[in-house]
């Protein structure tokens, strides 16, 4: 016995509907996918979190006068983020840094005759958190990205270690785990001094940086250098006109490094003006 | 070739037997399913001030699902930078693996380690997050 083309469509037909009414009816029988709590489990920020659209610095060097206070600034980093010391400068990894006013504003050091304070004033660095941040334009991850805060943030879960971003970024701002920073160095120190337990550490093989502490914020919490800078480092929203950043920044000759890049550091140095 | 049969019987069973080894060499041992501890001082103490042992979730949830929350976790706080959960129960829980989950489950070893060996998956959360210290056993 063979069946016609209108039989097979009409079977066709009817066991479709079947089967497809059949497992709506089957799982409505069942009650399952509906859940029988009395809240949506949601996430929220934090009531404490420091929010703003555009996280900056106002950093005014005159106001660090001694190395001891920027190693506080940098200490105060480098104990909450549980950076790693591998005693060796190609393997450094680095959130805030000191350096000299060439190495800071390098494009400009065409000036013969210039202040001497200023040209020998070391300075302090960290990651500009750019406006427009070349690195978040090559990480093929989306490892760093920018956040609606303006804060340039790295995630280290996705980041697979490739360096585009070391590479995009002017200002060095970068640095790779070329080691383990669990590990141990030749005297079975450990590379982390002391471990932060609320923070973790890194892994071999991904890119860090300055986070500009969103995990402070997020608590409500100032930037660790900036806490510790005793109101060298001034924080806040550059968008805001009546941020203390703002402030500092309309009552004093600022200048920012590499601007003439075009990715708009939101870092400002004060080198003048009002005390 | 007078005793093929015989042979090829014997070649047969030979293989079931050296083949058939670990399957009922392990009859009755494998397959048991790992015993967690919760009997950390934080979980105890919990206990002590709520009367139960409770996750952020259902223990049945959290078994199964509990990679999928984390996770989420992780999106909330690195990605859009929401810290609060809020769960079934309408509870708030600051989202952390390393202050908040290894607050309670403070035995890495008797807890994580005991499932994700014995499923022989091997994630690397904690090549980052720090383990609280515990005692070897």
């Amino acid at each position: 016995m063979s069946i016609n083309r209108r039989q097979f469509l009409r079977l066709a037909g009817v066991s479709t509907v079947l089967g497809v009414g059949g497992a709506s009816v089957l799982s409505a029988l069942t009650g399952k996918g509906e859940a029988v709590s009395q809240t949506t489990p949601h996430f929220t920020t934090d009531p404490k979190a420091i929010t703003g659209k555009r996280w900056g610095f106002a950093i005014d060097v005159r106001k660090l006068k001694t190395d001891e206070e920027y190693q506080k600034c940098i200490k105060a980093c480098n104990d909450i983020h549980n950076i790693p010391e591998f005693g060796n400068p190609k393997d450094e990894v680095k959130w805030i840094w000191k350096d000299t006013y060439e190495h800071t504003f390098p494009t400009v050091t065409e000036d013969k005759i210039m202040n001497k304070e200023l040209k020998e004033k070391p300075f302090i660095l960290l990651c500009n958190h750019c406006a427009q941040p070349a690195c978040v334009r090559v990480c093929p991850t989306q490892a760093t990205y920018k956040r609606k805060d303006g804060i340039v943030m790295q995630d280290m879960h996705r980041c697979i270690g490739c360096r585009f971003c070391m590479a995009a970024c002017p200002f060095g701002a970068r640095s790779f785990n070329y080691r383990d920073p669990r590990g141990k160095d030749a005297n079975g120190m450990p590379f982390i001094k002391k471990e932060n337990k609320e923070y973790p550490t890194r892994t071999i093989g991904v890119v860090e940086k300055c986070t500009l502490c969103y995990e402070r914020l997020a608590v409500g919490l100032l930037p660790a250098c900036a806490e510790a800078s005793n109101g060298a480092i001034v924080f806040g929203d550059l968008e805001d006109p009546n941020s203390e950043v703002r402030k500092v920044i309309d009552a004093n000759y600022t200048i920012r490094r590499k601007p003439e890049l075009g990715t708009q550091p939101s870092i400002y140095y004060v080198i003048g003006g009002r005390e | 070739m007078k005793n093929a049969g015989k042979v090829v019987i014997g070649v047969v069973i030979g293989f079931v037997i050296f083949f058939g080894f670990p399957f009922y060499y392990n009859i009755g041992k494998a397959n048991v399913a790992p015993k967690l501890k919760y009997d950390t001082p934080a979980i105890l103490q919990y206990e002590k001030e709520y009367g139960k042992k409770e996750c952020v979730e259902s223990k049945a949830f959290m078994s199964a699902e509990h990679m999928q929350l984390l996770n989420q976790w992780r999106d909330a706080v690195v990605r859009t930078g929401d810290r609060i959960y809020v769960n079934s129960r309408g509870e708030s829980f600051h989202m952390s693996l390393q202050n908040t989950c290894l607050n309670c489950h403070s035995n890495k070893k008797e807890f994580c380690d005991k499932c994700h060996n014995y499923l022989a998956v091997n994630p690397y959360c904690f090549s980052c997050h720090i383990v609280p210290k515990e005692k070897q056993s």
